[in-house]
């Protein structure tokens, strides 16, 4: 058959809810990074100035999480890791020099991208339960100053291995040629599907018959 | 409170030097000798006076204190407590309540603001309201829990230990006002003479724990006291005995964000390396490995 049909990676729904959470994601790590060091402090003319960054982050920080909520819904099924994903992730080395000839076959994600999936689950979780403690003028004043202290920390660790987690994932998508289609019309060739996730392949085709 | 000036030792949240050409500015303090305080309060009266802000009523709890506490509108306060020495007599404890202006602020190295607070060449640690975004994070800096955000503007306040009196070579207001010398202003050097003299005469009267506040873990501060029970500052309404910079701000504000800043400076590179040094991973087009049909070339 010389006319294999494309296959479809991401619905609409799916793409949606991935694209929403990446803008809020972008809009919240440039606002929280511009009062992390001076060096980023021209990023609050992003949102109106200090004060308006200040008042808009926390705000837009809530959103993205009942927008990751919903995307962490729909993946997270995919994203458990199995034992083929750890025979993988033995070749993790080879895969990054392009050498793919004896990666072992994996489903629809592969051991990075899962890895990927939990720390953004993690990270976000965390900002979230830290930035409502430090959320000035509204939750801060019901702590203590000692747990607010944590609560910094906290927050600005895990928005550096949230935001270093997605410099990578979005590295990945740039570096991976078929990726950025998948998220954006949906579909990925079949010669796509077969390298870089076969099992997957499999069970679509075998759903397909 | 904002204050022109070309003496400047440090803005909050700035990587290049401040203003500070002249660099002969005498260090001022403010010495509060509590031996001498008679918690009539005026020193609170002349600083909402002076600085023109008036607290809401408030409540009496049957003690002397009121109000309670700092506020926006409240940069000092009296704080009253009743003190039994071991086999002692009773002891009223009054300690006049505000910032310390310490030489190392953990406020100024909590604050994200270019320049919303600063730290004159004189001492004074100031708030500039005007640049003030309202985060909090100077509460959360400061080891004396002093820096209060107002509900009216999302600023926060504090004692400028009359910034704008000092400049012209005035006295602070407080200091003005108080009837029985317990505050005295003048250079550090001067002050600390001063408390030296005072504390000799504690002693004498068997006050022989008698000495001057000034914690080396903040680098000293200019507001100091005259307590004369030294060893226990903690009576005096918790008054913090080595208080320093918490090493959570520390790490917060010291060494996380230069390292992390760099590292996310360092991953983003790695990515131009990685894909000029390996190149695109390109779909390959290889029938043999699932099965055998034919692909379009991913572009
Ligand atoms: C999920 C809900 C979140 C809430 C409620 C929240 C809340 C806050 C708050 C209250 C602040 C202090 C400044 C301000 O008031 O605007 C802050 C700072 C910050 N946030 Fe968030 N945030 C959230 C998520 C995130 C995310 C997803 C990121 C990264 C992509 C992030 C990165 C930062 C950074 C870098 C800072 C500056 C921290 C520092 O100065 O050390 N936050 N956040
Ligand atoms: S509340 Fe204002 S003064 Fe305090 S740290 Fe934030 S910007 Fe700086």
């Amino acid at each position: 058959m010389d006319n294999e049909p494309m296959i479809e990676r991401y619905g609409t729904q799916d793409r949606i809810t991935h694209w929403v959470t990446a803008i809020l994601f972008v809009l919240m790590a440039l606002s929280g990074l511009a009062l992390f060091h001076p060096a980023f402090f021209f990023l609050t003319n992003f949102f109106g100035g200090g004060s308006w960054t200040r008042i808009l982050h926390p705000f837009m920080g809530v959103l993205t999480l009942l927008s990751f909520l919903l995307l962490a819904a729909r993946f997270g099924r995919d994203n458990r890791i199995t034992e083929a994903d750890r025979q993988w992730g033995k070749h993790l080395g080879e895969f990054i020099r392009n050498r793919e000839d004896n990666l072992p076959e994996i489903g629809k994600y592969n051991l990075g991208q899962k890895y990927l999936f939990w720390t953004l689950v993690v990270t976000i979780l965390l900002l979230f339960a830290s930035g409502m403690v430090i959320w000035q003028p509204y939750f801060a004043p019901a702590f203590s100053i000692g747990v607010i202290r944590i609560a910094v920390v906290v927050h600005a660790l895990a928005a550096f291995v949230a935001i270093a987690a997605i410099i990578i994932h979005i590295y990945a998508a740039l570096w991976v040629k078929g990726s950025i289609r998948a998220m954006t019309r949906g579909k990925v060739t079949p010669a796509w599907a077969r390298q870089h996730h076969a099992t997957w392949y499999r069970e679509i085709r075998k759903e397909a018959k | 409170m904002a204050q022109q000036s070309l003496d400047i030792e440090r803005r909050s949240a700035t990587t290049t030097p401040s203003p500070n050409m002249r660099g002969h500015v005498a260090e001022v303090a403010k010495l509060i000798d509590i031996s001498k305080c008679i918690g009539c309060k005026a020193c609170q009266s002349a600083c909402m006076e002076w600085n023109d802000y008036r607290g809401n009523v408030g409540t009496c709890d049957g003690t002397y204190n009121n109000p309670f506490d700092l506020a926006a509108n409240q940069w000092t306060v009296m704080r009253f407590t009743e003190y039994e020495p071991p086999g002692g007599n009773l002891e009223w404890l009054i300690r006049k309540d505000g910032c310390m202006h310490c030489a190392e602020p953990g406020c100024l190295k909590a604050c994200p603001a270019p320049g919303a607070i600063v730290q004159y060449s004189n001492g004074i640690v100031d708030f500039h309201e005007e640049h003030c975004i309202g985060c909090g994070y100077c509460i959360t800096g400061c080891p004396f829990n002093i820096p209060r955000l107002s509900d009216a503007d999302s600023k926060v306040y504090k004692c400028t230990l009359c910034s704008d009196r000092v400049a012209v070579g005035l006295e602070p207001a407080c200091i003005k006002s108080c009837p029985t010398g317990a505050l005295v202003f003048g250079s550090k050097d001067d002050m600390r003479q001063h408390a030296a003299g005072r504390i000799e005469d504690l002693k004498s009267r068997g006050y022989k724990n008698a000495g001057l506040y000034d914690p080396q873990g903040v680098g000293g501060t200019h507001v100091m006291y005259v307590l004369p029970h030294a060893d226990r500052p903690q009576i005096y309404a918790g008054l913090p005995k080595d208080p320093h910079i918490s090493p959570l701000v520390s790490l917060w504000k010291g060494a996380l964000k230069p390292l992390m800043s760099l590292g996310l400076g360092v991953i983003a590179f790695a990515g131009v390396i990685h894909y000029v040094g390996v190149g695109p991973n390109e779909t390959k087009d290889d029938k043999s490995k699932v099965d055998k049909s034919s692909e379009h070339r991913d572009q």
